[in-house]
């Protein structure tokens, strides 16, 4: 193609269009810039966005953690029957929205992957104005749209999400997390395990690759071979996998006798029924029964293992059997409403929900700088875990962690786990600095 | 088909520099038209045009595209951490990486034809991913995806004496490459990318991988040697996904594994055909349609449903609601493959073919003698 037809005419003709064009951007930009900070609610509500695993293998867990956000909008908006805003210590909300404005909401699909859920978050940030972000089920995701949050300039609160990188290596100033992490399991579940298999145990770990299983194997590991266990090996599986039985048959040949599943939702659900279909459970290795140990499940799992969940231990961050207060009224309005009992991914959806609207109230604003200040070093009781701390140097909570159990003949489908043990929260602490990492400033720009 | 002439191709250009860059506007009622979906709209247009350059014109299908993204993010991304914060090291490193990385596929790829070419390159892409998910860790960091950090070295900001607070974020001197800046930056690169792959149709060049498509062993028979051209072809249009994926991490730097995996491939073609495979503007228009399914359709709920639907009287609102519910949200997929089905059961060309009946509809009605000529034109 020549250009020998572009005259005077057509070039200013075609100049002034792409001009045109050009400049139609500062039309948007102006109006952002005229907030003091990213997505302030200029009208009579607050939009807060909730980016959940719907598809991939933590979409049951997702769609439970949507079911809570739904509920805890409803509950602060002073619909339904209040929920733990009755049970939440000291609190400021009195169920008219957060500082006088209606709560609506936004969702989102992760779909388990990093990229496809900072394309959703992005989204809720840009389009819809969202000024909180919740959400996670898988620490990849939480950490990835940690970090977009942080540049964005707005809150997020981390949904399910239990590796140490989250509030540790990879920790934001923007970011919170109310769940527990590895270490923490690893602390609490090393006596228990320790008491009821013995001291000189050889162990094989079957580890999910990416962040959240690489920080659970590596803390299971310190705190079982501080007990005097031996680590066989350590092999990774990746996320999602369907057929673990190619990582399951060398495993009855390694020497080892107990097995360590670090797999979440659907892949442990998969490698544990696998497990105990392969018959490993019946198994006698070193003179001693093979074992399995799962060291973070949940109800949901535990439903969806069926039989193969009996008699395995695990810790979890929560349990709807739990006797407080808070628990008992959140499971209440979960279940007028759902007809389920609430599973631990949406009582931290709930409670982080809960959590924000507090601090906003507190801080008298939705300023990122005042709403973190008034999260950092936050002490709060009646949200079902006992008295918690929101320690201020990594954004960590801090409460008690229940070790669970499976049981050997649960009543209904739902009351599938016992708990074995609440370890208190000074046992499970531990020094800020441990995991690196860096806070760095708080971002409240666009 | 009517034929092009320069002038109706700079018209053609012209019109399509005019409604990519007009796209805030325009898509804005019918809620798009926020920075990061017009990126991608932007970017994954880069990315369907260059497949469009190997299925399109030669005919080859390659079911491992995904891979070069994968790789040109990567390579991206490393820019960053190594040298600079600067887009144009990235870009150009991200396309070159990529290109290399198509050589290599491509060279032993095209020693096969047809289906066999679509299964080793979906091999390879199949192959990268997993390489990138486990073995590759420390390059790739695994699941988690490649992500800055306050320590990386950036040798040539670090020398020139530029420090950020925090993590700094990519920038083209000083212009950040998030929201409208960043829009306008693959726009830009989209329109040119466009320019070039119009240029390829039209040269010489073209009109050989054209002629492989029609024929190929007609051409061997005739003593020509197709090999060079698929794999220029092929290279060419790996550059173009290592732009794409460049672009992907300089406007939101993070790379992950996950944008190789199969499905990710399967997407341009699906992007591709849905758009018109063969035409300039139709893969555009396809990955343009594909992006904003994936990311409106899936952010619909049920309370939106139900508000949209409010005006109609209850017992009607909640059937509505009901029958509607599956199709939006997590049920994007459905409603994708609905459209898919139709389009490929209707249109077999694509939008584009849709397009073109429309505005045959409109046109004069070519003389008998015209149609007649057209109906007898000998095959290949």
């Amino acid at each position: 193609m020549k250009f020998d037809r572009i005259n005077r005419r057509i070039f200013l003709k075609s100049s002034a269009i792409v001009g045109a064009g050009l400049a139609t951007p500062t039309i948007f930009t102006s109006a952002s810039r005229a907030q003091d900070f990213c997505n302030a609610p200029t009208g009579s509500t607050v939009t807060l966005g909730f980016n959940v695993p719907q598809t991939g293998p933590y979409a049951e867990e997702g769609a439970d953690q949507l079911k809570a956000y739904q509920l805890a909008v409803k509950h602060l908006n002073g619909e339904g029957d209040g929920g733990m805003l009755n049970t939440f210590k000291g609190t400021a909300l009195k169920g008219n929205g957060i500082l006088g404005k209606k709560v609506e909401y936004v969702s989102g699909d992760t779909q388990t992957k990093s990229d496809a859920a900072r394309a959703s978050a992005t989204r809720m940030i840009e389009r819809d104005g969202a000024i909180m972000i919740s959400g996670g089920s898988s620490s990849g995701v939480a950490v990835a749209v940690q970090s977009l949050c942080q540049d964005a300039g707005v809150i997020f609160m981390a949904g399910l999400t239990h590796s140490n990188d989250t509030t540790g290596k990879d920790k934001k100033r923007n970011g919170f997390r109310h769940f527990f992490n590895a270490y923490m399991s690893g602390v609490a579940i090393a006596p228990v395990i320790g008491e009821a298999y013995g001291k000189d145990r050889r162990a094989y770990h079957l580890t999910a690759d990416y962040t959240w299983g690489w920080t659970q194997e590596e803390s299971i590991k310190n705190a079982t071979e501080a007990l005097g266990w031996e680590t066989v090996t350590a092999v990774r599986t990746p996320l999602g996998s369907a057929d673990y039985s190619q990582y399951l048959t060398p495993v009855l040949n390694s020497g080892a006798d107990v097995l360590i599943l670090n797999h979440y939702g659907n892949d442990m659900v998969n490698s544990l029924r696998q497990a105990v279909q392969f018959g490993l459970r019946d198994q006698q290795a070193n003179g001693k029964n093979f074992e399995i140990v799962v060291p973070l499940f949940s109800e949901l799992m535990a439903q969806g293992a069926g039989e193969a969940i009996k008699g395995i231990y695990g810790t979890a961050n929560w349990d709807w059997k739990l006797e407080d207060e808070g628990t008992k009224a959140f499971t209440k309005s979960f279940g007028e409403e759902y007809g389920t009992p609430p599973s631990q991914a949406a009582h931290t959806g709930y409670v982080q929900a809960l959590l924000y609207a507090h601090a906003c109230e507190t801080a008298g604003t939705f300023n990122p700088k005042g709403v973190v200040e008034a999260l950092e070093g936050l002490e709060f009781d009646g949200l079902g875990n006992g008295p918690t701390l929101y320690r201020a140097d990594d954004h960590q909570c801090f409460k008690p962690v229940l070790v669970v159990q499976g049981k050997e003949d649960p009543a209904d489908k739902f009351d599938l786990l016992q708990v074995v043990r609440e370890v208190p929260a000074e046992e499970v602490t531990y020094d800020a600095s441990m995991f690196g990492g860096e806070l760095g400033p708080v971002n409240s720009a666009c | 088909m009517h034929a092009s002439t320069p002038s109706r191709d700079l018209v053609y250009l012209a019109v399509f520099t005019l409604v990519v860059l007009t796209m805030p506007i325009w898509l804005e009622p019918i809620g798009a038209a926020y920075p990061n979906l017009m990126q991608r709209f932007a970017i994954y247009g880069i990315f369907a045009i260059g497949f469009n350059i190997l299925f399109g014109m030669t005919g080859y299908l390659s079911f491992g595209h995904a891979a070069f993204l994968g790789v040109g993010s990567y390579a991206a991304v490393w820019s960053f951490k190594l040298l600079s914060m600067n887009v144009i090291p990235a870009v150009l490193f991200a396309v070159l990486v990529a290109g290399a990385f198509a050589a290599i596929i491509g060279y032993v790829s095209l020693k096969r034809s047809g289906i066999y070419f679509s299964i080793l390159t979906l091999a390879f892409a199949q192959m990268s991913y997993n390489l990138a998910y486990s073995v590759f860790t420390p390059i790739t960091n695994g699941e988690t995806g490649l992500q800055l950090a306050l320590q990386d070295p950036r040798v040539i900001d670090r020398a020139l004496g530029i420090e950020a607070r925090g993590i700094p974020s990519p920038g083209l001197f000083g212009v950040e490459m998030s929201g409208y800046s960043g829009f306008y930056l693959c726009a830009v690169l989209l329109i040119l990318c466009f320019f070039l792959a119009m240029r390829i149709d039209r040269s010489p060049f073209g009109m050989v991988l054209k002629a492989i498509k029609s024929n190929q062993t007609r051409m061997g028979y005739t003593g020509f040697n197709t090999r060079p051209y698929t794999l220029t072809a092929f290279i060419i249009s790996g550059m173009y996904a290592g732009l794409a994926g460049g672009l992907l991490a300089a406007t939101d730097p993070l790379a992950g594994a996950e944008r190789m995996q199969w499905t990710a491939s399967g997407e341009v073609v699906l992007m591709t055909i849905l758009g018109g495979a063969g035409t300039l503007v139709g893969p555009v228009i396809g990955a343009g349609v594909i992006k904003y399914f994936e990311n409106i359709f899936s952010a619909f709920h049920e309370a939106k449903l139900h508000a949209a639907f409010a005006f109609l009287p209850d017992g009607l609102e909640n059937v509505l609601v009901t029958i509607t519910a599956p199709f939006v949200g997590e049920g994007w997929h459905l409603t994708l493959g609905v459209v898919f089905m139709l389009i490929v059961i209707f249109l077999p060309g694509g939008l584009m073919e849709g397009a073109q009946r429309i505005y045959g509809m409109f046109r004069r009605r070519p003389s008998a003698g015209q149609r007649a000529a057209d109906k007898f034109q000998p095959a290949e």
